[in-house]
């Protein structure tokens, strides 16, 4: 009973935390180019709206609906964050404050709202759910087919691409060159790397991903639209970036935490334990808090990995 | 790849860009709702017509536009305040949902006194609830410098699930007991609800009179003070302040309450004058601090100025309350007050700088 309840949450962890992991991911890449993007819920929920529009409306097998409603709505997710970028590299606004507007704009009460109402998304369940995919039979490995392998397409997908990140951060060119971006704009652009292409780049990417997180919570965790239900994973993907010292593959760990702890109290609930809901449901927000005082006083006051120009929009003339 | 628009630094600023920047922001955002409105097939003409006489134009509806501008100004002020102060405070939202919580407490409790003492120990209760509820991540930043953006919001979500345990979660001093099929709060006595004003025609709720008062106030305490001139250094000028031997943790825990205070007035007084009740799912429906921050933003963190805005989201609000349905889409109006918080941001831009389009990359040879 006790390894079996074990082998529950680690599952759970890792399909709630999925999610969490693609929306830090894409923030990771933004900071690392110096942009911070506050507006990760908002871009979450208008992937998540989009693709559940998409899974609705397009026909076909089930396979090239699920792929084409993952597409458009990070797509969606990828052009709101092209409107953070111009707002944040272009025009120079008030990093926070533009973040802030995009999750007004975009949030809950917002255009994913407008969208879920004016397209009728809420009425109906997703007709092509995201469901768990068998890759070779690996679900039957004993203990840990039932922990890795009981999951769906897109969590196979972040474990290739929490691979590829590393590399293209820390073993490439390219990623080199992203990382000197966010630490010393001024020396970049003097290398002859386009600043604002860079941050231009990694900002639509950011959204992309956020979108990715976006269509898993409207198309894997709950198949059916309601308003608002990322219910904070943007913020804590922003915190997560923290925790990960910006970093794909701590992050990823830092991801698999949070989504143990959100699954715990669906998992205890079902289980019928004696444990308040409510202190459950508080657990991520307050462990958020908690992790974040931890990080920011004493050792690790330097901040480990964090870009030196992050958030400070770079202007040539003032060099 | 240059870009073709430049932005060149501006040496002095115009005066009436002041008024105009905001003008030309929310002109700006209802053309860009309009785009939003035709794409998805919806007349915005109609749209906006209606909004505006269902908000403003006749004198049933101001009254209502002010029931809605209430809760508004408050988390207005609470967000001006600290962001005025450079402390990205988004828990506005979180200590309103406090303020309610201890304003109801306090009304329930002494509901056998005069109405008078009601409301003095409802408005009390309110302000200390949400003021300590921020002073959490006051202390956070201060002591242990926290990113308060993140601990607000957690402590945002933190407020609402509190909020359902008392009602939903539990068999607390706020919930009726009588409610067993869908649990409520327990309702105020009628001796508790606070009076509204009648001016000129216009009801004017009490809670709105509270906070254009604490507007003016707080713009005193901003711009007449030594509190409100040490707040500003700190912002623009942390080490600078550091070094005149200014007490800047002691000031953003300061801030910090005060905003939360304002906040709390706001809980109390959606429990006072308009619910009656610790509405949990109503008040976290509703985001009333979100928009707090627009409001903020708009009025260009000025706190007179943040109770004029509110009248102007209201109206939004209200109009979006009465016009909900299928030609009036929910989220309309949060996306039209996000969209004028986008234009309000880069209208920003337009008092620091002079946008100047790019010819043949002769002007950026020259600025290089």
């Amino acid at each position: 009973m006790n390894s079996n309840l074990f082998m529950v949450i680690a599952a759970s962890a890792i399909f709630y935390g999925t999610p969490l992991f693609f929306a830090a991911l894409g923030e990771l890449l933004t900071e690392r180019s110096g942009v911070l993007n506050l507006g990760v819920e908002g871009m979450m929920l208008i992937g998540g709206v989009t693709g559940a529009w998409a899974s609705q409306h397009i026909g076909g097998t089930s396979w090239f609906v699920v792929l084409m409603s993952i597409l458009i709505g990070t797509s969606a997710a990828a052009l709101v964050g092209l409107l953070h970028a111009f707002l944040a590299i272009t025009l120079r606004v008030n990093q926070t404050v533009a973040g802030l507007a995009i999750t007004i704009f975009a949030g809950g009460l917002g255009l994913s709202s407008y969208f879920a109402s004016v397209w009728n998304v809420a009425q109906r369940p997703a007709t092509h759910p995201i469901r768990f995919l068998d890759v070779g039979g690996l679900a039957d490995t004993p203990i840990l087919g039932p922990i890795f392998f009981h999951q769906n397409i897109l969590t196979y997908f972040s474990w290739i691409a929490v691979v590829v990140a590393s590399i293209y951060l820390f073993r490439t060119r390219v990623g080199l060159q992203l990382r000197a971006v966010g630490e010393s704009p001024q020396t970049a652009d003097a290398m002859g790397i386009n600043v604002v292409k860079y941050r231009y780049i990694h900002t639509v990417i950011g959204g992309a991903l956020a979108g990715v997180g976006g269509v898993y919570y409207s198309l894997a965790i709950i198949p059916t639209w309601v308003d608002g239900m990322t219910k904070g994973a943007g913020w804590i993907a922003i915190a997560l970036v923290i925790f990960g010292f910006w970093r794909p593959d701590l992050t990823l760990a830092g991801a698999y935490l949070f989504g143990a702890l959100q699954s715990l109290s669906l998992t205890l609930k079902a289980r019928n334990m004696h444990i308040n809901g409510d202190l459950l449901d508080a657990l991520p927000f307050i462990m958020t808090i908690v992790v974040l005082v931890l990080l920011s006083g004493g050792w690790a006051k330097k901040r480990l990995g964090a870009p030196a120009s992050l958030g400070v929009p770079y202007e040539r003339e003032e060099r | 790849m240059k870009s073709p628009l430049r932005l060149e630094r501006r040496l002095t600023q115009p005066k009436k860009l002041n008024w105009l920047v905001p003008l030309i922001s929310i002109a700006a955002a209802l053309a860009l709702g309009a785009i939003v409105l035709l794409l998805t097939g919806k007349n915005p003409l109609s749209a906006y017509h209606r909004i505006l006489e269902t908000a403003f134009t006749s004198k049933s509806s101001f009254s209502g536009t002010l029931v809605s501008a209430t809760p508004l100004a408050f988390t207005g002020l609470c967000a001006a305040l600290t962001f005025r102060a450079g402390i990205i405070n988004i828990g506005g939202e979180g200590q309103f949902f406090m303020g309610a919580v201890g304003a109801t407490l306090a009304g329930l409790a002494l509901s056998g006194q005069p109405t008078a003492i009601i409301i003095l120990s409802m408005v009390v209760m309110g302000a200390l609830f949400g003021g300590l509820y921020a002073v959490i991540a006051g202390v956070l930043k201060a002591k242990f410098n926290t990113n308060e953006i993140i601990t607000t919001l957690m402590l945002n979500y933190l407020a609402g699930i509190f909020l359902n345990y008392l009602i939903f979660g539990s068999t607390s001093y706020w919930r009726d007991p009588q409610s067993m099929g869908f649990p409520t709060g327990k309702q105020l006595q009628p001796r508790a609800f606070w009076p509204s004003l009648h001016i000129v025609g216009f009801t004017v709720p009490l809670g709105f009179l509270l906070a254009t008062i604490l507007g003016m106030l707080l713009w005193f305490l901003y711009a007449r003070t030594r509190f409100g001139y040490e707040v500003n250094v700190i912002a623009d000028a942390p080490s600078a302040a550091r070094y005149a031997g200014m007490r800047t943790r002691w000031k953003i825990i300061s801030v910090m309450a005060i905003a939360g205070a304002v906040a709390g007035f706001g809980g109390a007084s959606d429990v006072g004058d308009f619910r009656h009740v610790l509405d949990a799912k109503g008040l976290q429906l509703a985001g009333y601090g979100y928009t707090g921050i627009v409001v903020a933003a708009l009025a260009r963190y000025n706190p007179v100025s943040a109770v004029t805005v509110a009248i102007l989201m209201g109206g939004l609000t209200n109009a979006g309350y009465a016009l909900q349905g299928p030609n009036f889409p929910s989220g309309l109006v949060g996306t039209l007050q996000g969209l004028i918080l986008f234009t309000a941001v880069a209208g920003e831009v337009l008092t620091r700088y002079r946008i100047r389009t790019q010819k043949s990359g002769a002007l950026s040879e020259v600025a290089a």
